[in-house]
């Protein structure tokens, strides 16, 4: 059929920036592979308590080291086995879950609405404070993050909470980076001239008329942010100053498996994986909002 | 080009003062005396303390404690470990050749296998082996080393019995530490096999240490040698009636190698971040190790110290690839 025929398809209206964004994201099998994890994710660490068969620190003495159902050993009411302290890993990993979204959550809200502030504040104020703000920054930047991590807790002392302010930190100079050089190009706008010309204060021109035009970068950088920061902090309680036991934080369940790793492969395998595919499925997800919402690459 | 040189070459010093006053600061948020500290549950008399107080220069206004810290920093002066009373500088230079030896394996692993991978990825667009790549691509990108790292031990060391669990070297072989590099080392020791012990013991960290530059130089390749392929001149080079081989290696490859360089170089952080796991995860008697277990034991003048150094290292190899990168791109230069 020829395509001069098929009218209705012009006098379409131009569809909006959601359903174009929707459009190329759900073209991207990744992506819309990497969200459906993520929602899976975010069920059951909501649902943890009603999902979980378990309690995550409740000991089932004398079942320790219960190997994982489908094994000769295994023991149907333990369906991914026990640890050495008799605890179900299913439940351990789903509370895990929570804590490692909770983390990614933290880490990113912190590190992107501290690094947006910075940031903007650069872009806006210029000259010396600019100079002083982008320098600190380069100075966070030389240190390879985990090490600036390590170190940030080595001072605050190991627990969950310092692993979280450790990581934030660490992300602070991308999120800052980010905003000022976005900020810096819609300066030179015209809206912005004319928002200024209109009576518009300097907060009101940061955070109203510039920071929603900045946001696109944002975004995607915070949802990749999203699996760094749950990468770093499993890092920090595999060396044992992240979580603290008994807490069922991934890293951390890592840690206590090296112990006994050869005896029992599941405590080792199960969290590590549980790190991986969260990881993964955010980096896809944030990898396919990137095409999305880069417009060069969208047709 | 030379303006270009000096004038990155000079911004490095006040990066320098502030990785040193980083760490200054951070020492000085530790919570407690650090001379109360080193006596512990002993205790010490307030007047002896005031002593010593007095002859570590504790006394002494905060920015002139800085200034001292800072004049012994650059003359080569980073205190010594509170453990065993050892220069941090002489532990480091004795342990670094070991970190250095597992990172450059390393990205030598990660170019040599990524930069291929990358190529073919590129030239089968579109197809299930482009598609296999960069799924492994992104696999290994999200991959807790840490994790990986035991897995491999678990499957090749405890199951299969194929590579030793942990440490560089076998116990049965007597290898002089000549120059700290065990391969060469090993190369140069009496003992037949000690050059096979010694790669045995090299591979899994080599492989759980490269993987993430491996995938993140694989994806690079890829996506610059799309770009370049459909550039005139490659497809000028096509007409002309070169094979795909010459056209994709000498035409394309050489110009889209350039951004693939410059990720190598900052693959450097990560490395460094890298090693810290890797070591830790297989006993490698690195730098790492050194650190992690400087912080266990609260040995804060090696913390310090040896945050200090691989700071100043990163910052170096960052200097590098940016002057690698003006004589490869001049146009950066200006």
């Amino acid at each position: 059929m020829s395509g001069l025929l098929r009218t209705p398809e012009v006098a379409r209206p131009m569809p909006g920036g959601l359903a174009l964004f929707w459009r190329a994201f759900r073209g991207n099998r990744g992506a819309v592979a990497g969200v459906c994890v993520v929602v899976a994710l975010l069920v059951v660490a909501v649902f943890a308590d009603v999902l979980a068969p378990y309690s995550p620190t409740e000991q089932f003495r004398p079942h320790f080291l219960v190997p994982p159902a489908w094994q000769p050993a295994g023991m149907r009411e333990f369906l991914l086995g026990t640890d050495d302290a008799s605890r179900d890993m299913l439940s351990r990993l789903m509370f895990g879950a929570r804590l490692s979204l909770l983390i990614g959550l933290a880490v990113v809200a912190l590190s992107l609405s501290v690094g947006t502030v910075l940031g903007l504040v650069a872009a806006f104020a210029g000259g010396a404070a600019d100079v002083a703000i982008m320098r600190i920054m380069d100075v966070f930047l030389v240190f390879p993050s985990l090490l600036l991590a390590i170190v940030i807790v080595a001072i605050l002392g190991p627990s969950l909470f310092n692993a979280m302010i450790a990581v934030a930190v660490t992300y602070l100079p991308t999120y800052t980076r980010l905003v000022r050089a976005s900020a810096l190009g819609e300066l030179s706008r015209d809206y912005v001239a004319a928002s200024r010309s209109a009576g518009a204060g300097t907060l009101r021109l940061m955070f109203d008329t510039v920071l929603p035009n900045c946001l696109a970068p944002v975004i995607v950088q915070a949802t990749l942010g999203f699996s760094s920061a749950i990468l770093d902090a499993a890092a920090l309680g595999f060396l044992g100053l992240g979580a603290q036991p008994p807490t069922p934080e991934w890293g951390t369940m890592l840690a206590g498996a090296l112990g006994f790793y050869q005896r029992a492969w599941w405590a080792l395998t199960f969290p590590g994986l549980a790190i991986l595919v969260t990881v993964l499925a955010f980096n896809l997800f944030g990898d396919g909002m990137r095409d999305a919402l880069d417009p060069r690459l969208r047709r | 080009m030379l303006a270009y040189l000096l004038r990155r070459v000079a911004l490095i010093i006040p990066t320098f003062v502030g990785v040193t006053l980083l760490t200054f600061v951070m020492i000085h948020l530790v919570p407690g005396d650090p001379i109360e500290v080193r006596y512990g549950e002993r205790g010490i008399s307030p007047e002896r303390l005031a002593l010593l107080r007095h002859e570590a220069g504790l006394d002494q206004p905060l920015w002139q404690q800085f200034l001292t810290y800072e004049a012994q920093v650059v003359s080569g002066d980073l205190g010594t470990s509170n453990q065993t009373h050892e220069s941090v500088w002489v532990q480091f230079t004795r342990l670094f050749p070991a970190t250095l030896e597992l990172s450059v394996c390393a990205i030598l692993f990660a170019v040599v296998l990524g930069i291929p991978l990358g190529v073919l990825a590129a030239i089968r667009r579109g197809t299930p082996v482009d598609w296999g790549l960069m799924s492994f691509s992104v696999t290994g990108a999200s991959m807790p080393i840490f994790w990986l790292g035991l897995m491999l031990v678990l499957i090749f060391s405890v199951s299969l019995g194929w590579t030793p669990v942990s440490g560089r070297m076998s116990d049965v072989f007597d290898v002089p530490p000549w120059s700290g590099f065990m391969l060469v080392d090993a190369w140069f020791s009496e003992d037949d096999g000690a050059v096979r012990a010694a790669v045995s013991h090299l591979i899994l960290p080599t492989i759980v240490l490269g993987t993430i530059p491996l995938a993140t130089i694989a994806r690079m390749t890829r996506s610059s040698m799309l770009e370049v392929l459909g550039e005139d001149y490659v497809r000028t080079a096509r007409a002309k009636g070169l094979t795909g081989f010459r056209v994709v290696v000498v035409h394309a490859l050489r110009n889209a190698l350039i951004p693939v360089v410059t990720v190598i170089g900052l693959q450097v952080g990560t490395l460094l971040g890298g090693a810290i796991l890797t070591e830790y995860t297989f006993s490698w008697p690195g730098v790492g190790s050194w650190l992690v277990a400087g912080i266990g034991r609260r040995d804060y003048p090696v913390v310090q110290g040896g945050t200090l150094l691989v700071a100043s290292l990163a910052m170096l190899v960052n200097l590098g690839v940016d002057l690698l990168y003006g004589v490869l791109n001049p146009r950066i230069a200006r």
